[in-house]
């Protein structure tokens, strides 16, 4: 049997597809990937993007159409996604790929560009509980994206120059539109590049910590989304959470997409 | 008069309110002092010259963390400032 | 302007005003209330308790500056010296430092105090929308406080919100509310809170093809949502009044009034001055009753 999972973001479309494994004696290894696709749906409308993402993902991996039994959808836009057997939000969907990932982690930490998250979730995948702030941008990677534009840094480079600081200067402004005027005058006031870098992913880190918290830490700790690829936030996230280490996905951009493909797996929803 | 301490934000509304008028009167000993595991309230002279009780400046901004102890994702039953208060004038809008 | 200068869309017009028709020489009691913001700051001068003189500006990189500045011009154009006040009282963000201020109070206190005079004492509801703040206070007749809310954690709803969406729309600040009323239809307003949501939001508006007018349109009718929303939590008493920098941008004071069903009163004040007025005016009352203390010693 194949599954597929479609994950339909504000700024990509991401396609995962699940094969079923018959591997003796292991029965955990019941699921592959049997391949990915991901897409910038750029002008084209939402179902549109979702269409073409499939097709093109389908014919990457080599299969038809026909052969894929049960397709969910998860993403801002998932109720846009017309071939969708079902749909499930971004967290569902995010818990379950995430503890197929690192099946010893019970703690997802969900950190994207407009949304943070603590997820509670148990050994298969579901969720428990969750505490986020959405629609807010001081929780999420927007704050930081915003802050690295002002120092005229990537975010990639942003998140390194955090690394080579050790000082812990604390950001007063909650607002991201605040914050940037507090980092201008930074600028100004000649501080290191470096120490406010890592002053604003420890922000960052602070307010998803406190979300984590809510939740409680259980389990090993993983993070997921867009902030995975950001080594200054995981560290300034390890010292928020006190705690060692923080498992991170092999494949960061598609944990949500192969999280509703597993969910298809499971036929739940 | 009801002094609201807090914001509202994309994310919700945060606001810890105090009637100054039933706090003027603490029968309490002032117990939300200690009660607050954050140690988030102080005893401030107003504006009027009345000696009441304040959310600190420094955790107005970011009460949705600050209490997020005392409030776990999965629910709570009372409130360890709220609670202390017996003149009933802490409340939180969240 | 030079070229290459980056044109500043978010500028405000500062103001400086004295009332010719009043004598300060011939006053007992002068005080001067100076409220120090995030983004402006202003200095009032009272003569015996009436508005006599204020000037209204940007405030610079540090407060004791922007708060002598401030008072500067009022002082030059009266033909006034510091020593010629009685009492100062400093109040707004960098109240604590105002270099010559005897007193500090709060924000909110001179805000209605101020909103108090300005309008009349039938108001008892004040919607302030500061730079980097948003208020709502109820105050009673005399202009004491009796419930408010201050709300300076997050840009919705505040002057540089506004800020944002001029410097975005290559429009200039004051124009944006005249702006919003010349569309076509009324358009649904943005729908994300948070300003760097909505400023995405906006872009992609333009990008579907409405017109400029028609994103500030949206933008401000959003601001007005948000504000709305936030003077629910005390509730809305007439008579209401408007102060801040936003009071000045009909654009979103029309649709306030509109989702309130209630009418803001007018004045013929600068709306930025109400918090440096009713610092003013409580030194004036302060001065009173020591003048009074003191006559009953004797």
């Amino acid at each position: 049997m194949i599954t597929a999972g479609i994950d339909m973001g504000s700024r990509t479309v991401k396609v995962v597809f699940l094969e079923e494994l018959k591997v003796e004696g292991a029965p955990q290894l019941k699921w592959g990937v049997k391949g990915k696709h991901m897409m910038f749906p750029d002008e084209l409308d939402m179902d549109v993007a979702a269409d073409k993402a499939l097709a093109d993902g389908l014919k990457e991996a080599g299969i038809s159409r026909e052969q894929v039994t049960r397709i969910v959808s998860t993403g801002a836009g998932r109720k846009q996604v017309r071939f969708a057997d079902a749909d499930v939000t971004e967290v569902s969907a995010g818990a379950r790929g995430a503890v197929f990932m690192c099946p010893s982690a019970q703690t997802v930490v969900d950190v994207g560009a407009e949304e943070g998250r603590g997820v509670k979730a148990n050994a298969e995948g579901r969720v428990v509980d969750f505490a986020g702030n959405e629609k807010c941008a001081a929780g999420a990677g927007a704050f930081a994206e915003s802050m690295a534009r002002a120092l005229q840094l990537s975010l990639k480079e942003f998140g390194e120059a955090s690394l080579r600081s050790d000082k812990s200067i604390p950001m007063n402004a909650q607002c991201t539109v605040f914050a940037e005027s507090e980092v201008v005058s930074l600028i100004h006031s000649a501080t290191p590049k470096e120490d406010i870098a890592k002053s604003v992913l420890d922000a960052v880190a602070s307010r998803v910590c406190a979300m984590v918290r809510r939740v409680g830490i259980e389990g090993d700790v993983i993070l997921i989304g867009g902030m995975v690829n950001n080594p200054g936030f995981v560290s300034s996230l390890k010292t928020s959470l006190g705690i060692d280490h923080i498992n991170l996905p092999d494949m960061p951009e598609y944990v949500s997409a192969l999280g509703a493909a597993l969910i298809a797996a499971d036929g739940r929803a | 008069m009801i002094a609201n301490y807090g914001y509202k934000d994309g994310a919700g509304e945060f606001y810890i309110s105090i009637d100054t008028d039933k706090c003027l009167a603490c029968d309490a000993d002032r117990a939300c002092l200690t009660a607050c595991p954050k140690g988030m309230f102080e005893i401030i002279t107003d504006d009027y010259d009345d000696e009441v009780a304040a959310v600190k400046q420094q955790f107005r901004r970011s009460l949705a963390y600050d209490c997020t102890a005392c409030k776990p994702a999965g629910g709570y039953a009372s409130l360890p400032c709220s609670s202390a208060c017996t003149p009933g004038a802490i409340k939180h809008s969240w | 302007m030079a070229a290459g200068d980056k044109k500043e869309y978010w500028r405000w017009a500062e103001s400086c005003w004295t009332d010719d028709s009043k004598n300060w020489r011939d006053a007992r009691i002068v005080t001067a209330g100076i409220d120090v913001g995030s983004v402006s700051s202003q200095a009032v001068v009272c003569v015996d308790g009436e508005l006599y003189g204020y000037n209204s500006m940007r405030t610079g990189n540090n407060s004791p500056d922007s708060a002598t500045n401030a008072l500067k011009g009022v002082l030059e154009k009266s033909g006034m010296k510091l020593e010629d006040i009685t009492y100062v009282i400093g109040t707004g963000y960098g109240r604590v430092n105002v270099p010559f201020a005897h007193k500090a109070i709060t924000e909110i206190a001179c805000h209605a105090r101020g909103a108090n005079y300005m309008g009349g004492p039938t108001i008892r509801t004040i919607l302030d929308m500061g730079g980097q703040d948003c208020k709502a206070i109820h105050c009673d007749e005399k202009g004491k406080v009796t419930n408010f809310l201050m709300n300076d954690k997050c840009a919705a709803g505040t002057g540089r919100g506004m800020e944002v969406i001029a410097d975005l729309m290559q429009i200039p600040i004051a124009e944006l509310g005249e702006r919003s009323f010349d569309v076509d239809v009324e358009p649904a307003a943005v729908s994300s809170t948070c300003v760097v949501f909505a400023k995405s939001e906006a872009l992609g508006l333009l990008k579907s093809g409405y017109t400029k007018n028609k994103v500030i349109a949206a933008y401000c009718q959003a601001m007005a949502e948000r504000v709305v929303s936030l003077i629910e939590r005390i509730g809305v008493e007439n008579d209401f009044f408007i102060t801040g920098g936003i009071a000045k941008n009909s654009g979103v004071v029309k649709r306030i009034e509109k989702l309130l069903g209630t009418t803001a009163a007018a004045t013929k004040y600068d709306s930025q001055i109400a918090g440096a007025l009713g610092a003013a005016l409580f030194g004036y009352t302060l001065m009173q009753k020591q003048g009074a203390a003191a006559a009953k010693a004797a």
